[in-house]
């Protein structure tokens, strides 16, 4: 168990996996000819706009909270903004925390849509209930045609409110009947509404395909709500899930899962070979993943100093925790990687 | 102590019953996955009949790996103890259905 001081140090978490009696992930990745893993290019900028959060859901990587005052500042955001000029990036990508606390979020989007980059916000939905100044975001992502993606970790209150807190699922619900009220989700409407499913237990996730359908089918029937996408997204052996892998006994047996099901043919398509992760303080990183784990991106270390050439000539940072996004169908920010 | 006769290591070993008949455990295994594949039915919706039946044929192996198959297929613990439900019933119900028999039969043979 790492103690409070240890809270944020990614050593201590990276050397855990290390010590593991399991074959190295950069021994696998040499095993395959893979090694070491280079970027194809540069399609996607993830910005983590903050860690301030209205949940505290047990397991956040980012290990995010209401505690948290981490905050994007503007003049970081204006630094993004410069280096999306010079990139020809067409997506990005808003994360946190819960990004739309960040009292500048509106500002960044909009001039981000100014620059018609596709932008897509990672919602806890909650947030738009939890204060009076929230309750327009639905009103304002349709001005924006920002892309929502939502958690929602299950289709059952009783799974939803275990990983999210009491609560979370009826006002999850809430939002989403809000969204779909301004058109998200709404076939023909080109305003997407893509729900994020990740296991609630020492799991890996279902097939995408298949529970996607069973979400749809209950979401109709059980509350009228309709959605574009579902995307089932496994969870890394990091921060808070790593404590409780630890916790709850079931660390090796997660890991060697991940390793059992490691999936060659994920790897040309894993997302950190397109992108690239701001963290709130500005640092670079390959992943949102390595970002937690505090492992900066080669080359460039920060946004101020971003370099297109210098970062598609790099090498990533990998250790034991990618496991999780090679393992059966892969998994990425956007769901399964093949299927 | 004394070893017991289910050992849950062996589940993992399931694959090495083609040893002694290779054909057959290939034949046997080629079915049970396409099974289990998506069809009619989510993959959660098998999972869950699969749970519900190894508790009527009361497979231990079976209720483990169903438990864990039905979770990772996106069931939820109401959903796996209404099928468990579902299985009782009808192993209660098979049961007691017989009491028709043995009316019928008590009928024959009393006054």
């Amino acid at each position: 168990m790492r103690t409070k001081l240890q809270e944020t140090n990614s050593k201590f978490q990276i050397a855990k996996l290390a010590k593991l009696a399991l074959p190295g992930f950069e021994t696998k990745l040499l095993a395959f000819n893979q090694y070491p893993l280079k970027p194809t290019g540069l399609d996607i900028m993830q910005i983590n706009l903050g860690k301030m959060c209205n949940q505290t859901c047990n397991h956040c990587h980012v290990e995010a909270g209401p505690h948290r005052k981490e905050i994007m500042t503007r003049e970081t955001m204006e630094e993004c903004l410069r280096a999306l000029d010079q990139s020809g990036i067409r997506v990005v990508d808003l994360t946190g925390g819960a990004p739309e606390m960040n009292p500048n979020f509106r500002w960044f989007v909009e001039e981000l849509r100014k620059r018609s980059i596709n932008v897509m916000v990672r919602s806890n939905l909650t947030i738009v209930l939890a204060n009076p100044k929230f309750y327009d975001l639905p009103e304002f992502f349709n001005r924006n045609r920002v892309e929502v993606i939502s958690s929602l970790p299950h289709f059952s209150k009783l799974r939803t409110d275990a990983q999210r807190g009491d609560g979370v699922f009826d006002k999850s619900i809430k939002v989403l009947k809000m969204l779909n009220e301004v058109g998200y989700g709404i076939e023909g409407s080109g305003l997407w509404l893509n729900l994020v499913y990740n296991p609630t237990g020492a799991m890996l996730p279902a097939d995408q395909h298949s529970l996607e359908r069973d979400y749809r089918e209950r979401l109709k029937s059980r509350y009228d709500i309709e959605f574009n996408n579902l995307f089932t997204i496994t969870n890394m052996p990091i921060s808070r899930f790593l404590d409780y892998l630890e916790e709850s006994g079931n660390l090796e047996t997660y890991m060697n899962e991940l390793i059992t099901a490691f999936n060659p043919t994920t790897i040309d398509s894993l997302m950190c070979k397109s992108m690239i992760s701001v963290g709130w303080d500005g640092q670079l990183y390959d992943c949102d993943f390595n970002q937690m784990l505090e492992l900066n991106s080669a080359n460039v270390s920060h946004i101020r100093d971003f370099d297109l050439e210098k970062l598609l000539a790099r090498q990533i940072h990998t250790a034991n925790h990618c496991y999780g996004c090679t393992a059966g169908n892969g998994s990425s920010c956007g769901g399964e990687i093949v299927g | 102590m004394s070893k017991p006769y289910y050992i849950e290591e062996d589940l993992k070993k399931f694959g090495e019953v083609r040893e002694f008949q290779p054909e057959l455990g290939d034949k046997f295994f080629d079915w049970y996955n396409a099974v289990f594949k998506e069809g009619a039915l989510t993959k959660r919706e098998k999972a869950l009949i699969a749970l519900a039946v190894s508790h009527a044929v009361q497979c231990p192996y079976c209720i483990d790996a169903y438990t864990k198959g039905s979770l990772e297929n996106g069931a939820d613990e109401e959903q796996m103890m209404e099928a468990v439900h579902v299985a009782s019933a009808i192993r209660g119900g098979a049961s007691l259905v017989h009491g028709v028999q043995m009316m019928n039969k008590t009928k024959d043979l009393l006054m």
